[in-house]
């Protein structure tokens, strides 16, 4: 009942569309559960090698010997690579940099020198004719190190942290100070100063890495490549091995799960294309569950909050400061801290964020980077502050709605928060919710009801597609995006139907191949707000293309009327008032003698409309959970979440991303954690069996709210993106529930049964 | 290719024939759910291995005394489910699903179970040093991540546990393991299966080298009106116990005649202390009475950095595994072999 609801209330369009906002199955559904969808280790061509990659066992040091000769000795070895014999690379970082990577970093290369960055990283590649006899080989690899001290740990060197040096795409500095957040919390009625904690998460999509890198008889490659962004890994391909765009294709139709940790080309395709370049063969690379821990993932953070409310309970200073993780040679950026300035009316705040470099691999982007991890801890100090001015947690949050982007000082381009707080609220049955934790129980267990609010940037980036309508009347539309299992194939297809219409079953969408036109990596939920204005675009330049060449047409089909007179729909052009005068694209095509109509157009952001404007998806996330009193064993029941988006476009697509990340919300909250042995240096946790996310006997009621935004500012298509908001502020409901439940305040991530002991 | 020999045992003798043969290379493949991935992780690396998937050990079989017989093959699921199994020995059932997942359960063997390794992360990290997998190279788990290892019965070489929830029941029930060598057949009892670690932590049970398990043997048990099994666990499903407590109460009206106790998640062994179940004898089954027997449970016990909260975790287990036994198995709302508090 409340689903159907959900999805019918964003149904309803002001402009009457014909498919956006229609709940749309899949349209790569049937390919996927054929198994016709092929992912990148499952291109076979003939002859080809299989490359193993050898972990280090040890964080720093410098290699001493490997046992390479031996093992190229074994009978079905090609080759075994490692920093002694590696073909030499680009010399320079830059060209090591990816469109990811922090601008002044030193980006990670495989093989390059015996002295070790990281545990767990690449030491050797051994390259068998069959994968057994690789792995085989690579199993009797042994390297021997002389190893040096590593520190891995972000609590015991936060002394080291500093602030950012450098600057990264999608990252925003931390806001100037404004007002006196010292001197204000030091005054206040009422104060709240607290330390959060999150370890480092692994992000672990389903399909592992792998790269079939095809060494072509001219030695161009065709690569089959598990990522997210097939002409960053092109580009990066080119520059760090010196080859031509014309000689590097990169092909990616489907990936299963990427969360960020394919933004920046990964490990095993600088090893299969270096391989394969060595060998002049082809290779194919891929990566085991352990070695998924060994790369990306959200960094590990500290954080400090201080807030403090007047007598009234309004807001009146607010410090957050934050200490991440990142590698020694590269800053990993995200924005932690900003949303803290944000969310909520304050005249004082105070924000700083600030990373510690250790032995360890470089993090990258896991959904919602930065906010997750800040928007957590804040959102639980709020609530700490609420229950010290005596106030609902909800109605507290009401009070303090900051109605502008205070650290930009501009208002929001749309902001329907409060209605997501309503919904959300009467939906869960919020009302009556005693104030005093320990107050509610089910049986034995104890009942908590916890709030938060939740925040995304609403982004949008350059990008360029083509469109070709041929003489049946079909229509392909292309761009070098991916879908990474976010809908990407299904979404366009229905913004290129809708502005082009052309019927939903004629159109097909192209992505996932780097010779396509120009588009950004799939992440930070901006690929409908870039790719799918541009789609927009292109169709409704096709339109006007078709509508002028029905205009020169013998016999005058559309009987002179005006473009504003016309509808475009299932293939045909039709006045509007007077149907029966229409004509179809085909028919336009064959007049004009065309065998194909083409249109290609670059989509900039809006940013003249943006740059006046805080442009920001929201969301209000209620969880309830019940605890064991006497084991400390957590159930979260309930969870409703409603989300201000902007325009949905596809209900059924945007719901599941909203589900899937309500889920891996309850799993940072309760589950996840990368285990580091920092006598070692190393994660201990690394597979599937002990690196806990939910199963399904965790996950229990959960209910998506849609509330509908107009708006024209964030880009030609209204939409603010999908992947990322769900996730956000799940965490901190959950932790505020159970401090509901309980009466005992969780501030290190994930809550286990022993914190409750 | 890993060269190892397969051969596909014809029966009982032959197993052991070509065990002997493999001169301490060989190991039997049983469900494979524990030997393979040891395999995959390069922790084991037997010259053969014995597929025994075919010997005539797959039947569950009254005994002559009373009892009943699980044959070695018989699947975890099928054992589980068994009529007979859930009627006369439901800690056991619950037991068996409260572990690993369907899946697996449909693969691993009861032979196999009882000799599953621990799940120590450095037992299956061969990039780090383990006591347990290469004697001798040290013990990281100590001062590292040991949330999954024991705090009873450790010694200054190993802390690991041995990580079955249905040995945790078994041991409870008495089971005895029968076995068959070159020397003959015989009878192990499950207390003396399992060992400590000791200076010999790779050292795990009593089986002689070359012995095959054929069966376990249940005793008549009196306790399947009052048995219970609460498995403590970080997820409600796929995850190993952080405390497990297998219960048995043999009740005269509101007066306990004689009680089973048994830890899983704590050691390297099923834990049991008969002197601790023997404080309930003649006591009414009330919290007064099982907090005592939680405490001299855990008398001995030794946390480490991650797991010292397993010593109250335990001694609440009991508690609550004490407390619903007394209530009746029948009482007991039973999903998937998971009690409704557990
Ligand atoms: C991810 C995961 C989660 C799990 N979770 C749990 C859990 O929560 N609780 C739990 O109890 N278990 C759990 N298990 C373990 C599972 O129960 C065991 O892997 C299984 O019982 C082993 O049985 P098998 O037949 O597959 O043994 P195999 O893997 O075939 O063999 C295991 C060992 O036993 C030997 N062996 C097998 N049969 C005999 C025999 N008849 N005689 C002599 N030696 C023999 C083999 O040589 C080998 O050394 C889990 C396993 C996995 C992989
Ligand atoms: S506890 Fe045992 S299994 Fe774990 S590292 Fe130590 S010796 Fe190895």
């Amino acid at each position: 009942m409340s689903l159907l609801k959900s999805i019918l209330g964003t149904a309803v369009n002001t402009d009457a569309a014909e498919h956006l906002g229609k709940p749309t199955r899949r349209v790569d559904g049937p390919a996927k559960v054929t198994g016709a969808a092929k992912y990148a280790a499952e291109f076979n061509v003939p002859n080809l090698a299989y490359g193993v990659i050898v972990s280090s066992g040890v964080a720093r040091g410098t290699i001493t010997s490997i046992n390479a000769a031996e093992i190229e000795a074994i009978p079905g070895v090609l080759k075994v690579l490692t920093h002694e014999n590696a073909p030499k690379t680009a010399w320079l970082d830059r060209s090591h940099r990816d469109q990811i990577s922090s601008k002044g970093g030193s980006p990670f290369r495989p093989l390059y020198q015996a002295e070790l960055q990281y545990s767990a990283q690449p030491v050797a590649l051994v390259v068998g004719e069959t994968f057994e006899i690789a792995r085989f080989a690579a199993s009797l690899v042994r390297v021997e190190y002389d190893e040096k001290p590593h520190e891995t740990d972000l609590h015991a060197n936060q002394a080291a942290a500093h602030p950012p040096t450098d600057n990264s795409g999608g990252y925003t500095p931390a806001p100037k100070p404004r007002g006196d957040a010292e001197s204000a919390f030091e005054k206040a009625a009422f104060r709240v100063e607290a330390e959060y904690s999150q370890p480092s998460e692994f992000h672990n999509p389903m399909e592992s890495y792998a790269s079939t890198c095809v060494y072509g008889e001219d030695g161009k490659l065709t690569i089959y490549q598990k990522t997210q962004g097939v002409q960053n890994c092109q580009a990066y391909v080119c520059s760090v091995f010196g080859l031509s765009k014309k000689d590097v294709q990169v092909i990616s139709p489907y990936v299963g799960g990427g969360f960020g940790s394919g933004l920046r080309p990964t490990y095993e395709l600088y090893l299969a294309v270096m391989a394969a370049t060595a060998l002049k063969h082809s290779v194919r690379v891929s990566m085991t569950r352990q070695q998924m821990f060994s790369f990306s993932h959200r960094p590990e953070a500290v954080q400090q909050i201080k807030l403090a409310a007047n007598g009234d309970g309004l807001l009146d200073s607010v410090t957050h400061h934050a200490f991440e993780e990142t590698s020694r040679k590269e800053e990993f950026l995200e924005t932690v801290v900003n949303w803290s300035g944000l969310l909520y009316t304050c005249p004082n705040v105070s924000l700083v964020h600030q990373l510690v470099n250790l032995d360890v691999a470089s993090p990258e982007s896991m959904r919602a980077p930065g906010a997750a991890t800040g928007i957590f801890a804040f959102e639980s100090a709020i609530d700490e502050l609420a229950y010290q001015a005596k106030t609902d947690p909800l109605e507290f949050r009401r009070k303090n709605y900051a109605e502008k982007d205070q650290n930009l000082d501009k208002p929001f381009s749309s902001k329907e928060l409060r209605a997501c707080y309503d919904q959300a609220s009467e939906r869960f049955g919020w009302q009556g919710r005693p104030l005093e934790p320990r107050s509610l129980r089910k049986g034995s267990d104890l009942i908590g009801w916890g709030v938060s609010t939740g925040c995304w940037e609403a982004m949008q980036q350059k990008a360029e597609v083509k469109a070709v309508l041929t003489a049946d009347g079909k229509l392909t539309v292309s761009s070098a995006t991916s879908d990474i299992g976010t809908g990407t194939y299904t979404v366009m297809t229905m913004i290129a139907a809708e502005f082009s219409g052309v019927a939903m079953e004629n159109v097909s969408f192209e992505l996932g191949d780097s010779s396509l036109v120009y588009s950004p990596v799939e992440g930070g939920s901006w690929t409908v707000a870039s790719v799918g204005s541009a789609v927009k675009s292109v169709c409704e330049e096709l339109r006007a293309k078709l509508f002028k060449l029905a205009g020169k047409m013998d016999g005058r089909p559309l009987g002179g009327a005006e473009l504003a007179d016309v509808t475009f729909v299932n293939g045909e052009v039709r006045v509007t008032k007077d149907p029966v005068k229409s004509v179809t694209y085909a028919e336009v095509l064959e007049a004009a003698g065309l065998d194909k109509l083409e249109l290609d157009t670059t989509e900039q952001p809006q940013l003249i409309k943006r740059a006046t404007h805080g442009c920001y998806s929201h969301s209000a996330v209620f969880a309830e959970v019940s605890v064991d009193e006497d084991l400390g064993t957590i159930h979260v029941t309930r969870v409703v979440s409603a989300i201000a988006g902007g325009r949905i476009l596809n209900p059924m697509a945007a719901r599941s991303q909203i589900l899937g990340a309500i889920v891996w919300g309850i799993s940072m909250a309760m589950a996840e954690e990368g285990l580091m042995d920092h006598g070692l240096g190393r994660c201990m946790n690394h597979s599937y069996a002990e690196y806990h996310v939910p199963v399904n006997a965790d996950i229990h009621d959960i209910e998506v709210i849609f509330v509908p935004e107009h708006d024209e500012i964030v880009n030609a298509l209204g939409a603010k993106g999908m992947g990322e908001i769900g996730i956000v502020g799940v965490a901190s409901a959950v932790a505020n529930a159970v401090w509901h439940a309980t009466g005992k305040r969780v501030r290190s991530l994930p809550i286990t049964l022993d914190k409750l002991l | 290719m890993i060269n190892f020999a397969y051969t596909r045992a014809t029966g009982i003798a032959d197993a052991i024939k070509e065990k002997v043969e493999a001169n301490g290379g060989g190991q039997f493949l049983a469900g494979g759910t524990n030997l393979v991935d040891l395999l995959k992780e390069n922790v084991a690396r037997p010259a053969r291995l014995i597929d025994i998937n075919r010997l005539p050990l797959a039947a569950v079989e009254p005994m002559s005394g009373g009892g009943l017989r699980l044959g070695a093959l018989v699947t975890n699921a099928d054992t589980a489910y068994h009529p007979e199994v859930q009627r006369r020995y439901p800690m056991l059932s619950r037991a068996i699903l409260a572990g690993a997942s369907a899946q697996l359960r449909n693969m691993a063997t009861n032979g196999g179970n009882l000799l599953q390794r621990t799940r120590c992360y450095y037992f299956y990290d061969v990039a780090t040093p383990c006591n347990k997998r290469q004697p001798g190279s040290g013990c990281p788990a100590i001062r590292g991540q040991n949330r999954v290892c024991g705090v009873l019965g450790t010694s200054a070489q190993c802390i690991a546990t041995h990580p079955s929830d249905m040995c945790v029941a078994l041991a409870a029930l008495e089971a005895v393991v029968r076995v068959s060598g070159p020397q003959g057949e015989r009878s192990i009892p499950i207390a003396e299966f399992h060992t400590l670690p000791s200076n010999t932590p790779h050292i795990e049970n009593t089986l002689s080298p070359d012995e095959l398990i054929t069966s376990i043997d249940l005793p008549e048990s009196p306790y399947a009106a009052h048995s219970v099994y609460t498995k403590v666990r970080d997820r409600a499903s796929y995850a190993f116990a952080l405390v497990s407590v297998a219960a048995g109460l043999e009740l005269d009206g509101d007066t306990i005649k004689s009680t089973r106790l048994a830890l899983g998640g704590v050691a390297h062994k099923p834990w049991r202390l008969p002197a601790a179940e023997a404080l309930l004898t003649g006591k009414p089954a009330t919290k007064e009475s099982f907090l005592p027997v939680a405490e001299a449970l855990f008398a001995g016990a030794q946390g480490y950095e991650h797991n010292a909260f397993k010593i109250e975790l335990g001694k609440r287990a009991v508690v609550r595994a004490l407390t619903l036994a007394a209530k009746g198995t029948a009482a007991i709302h039973d999903v998937n072999g998971q009690t409704a508090d557990a």
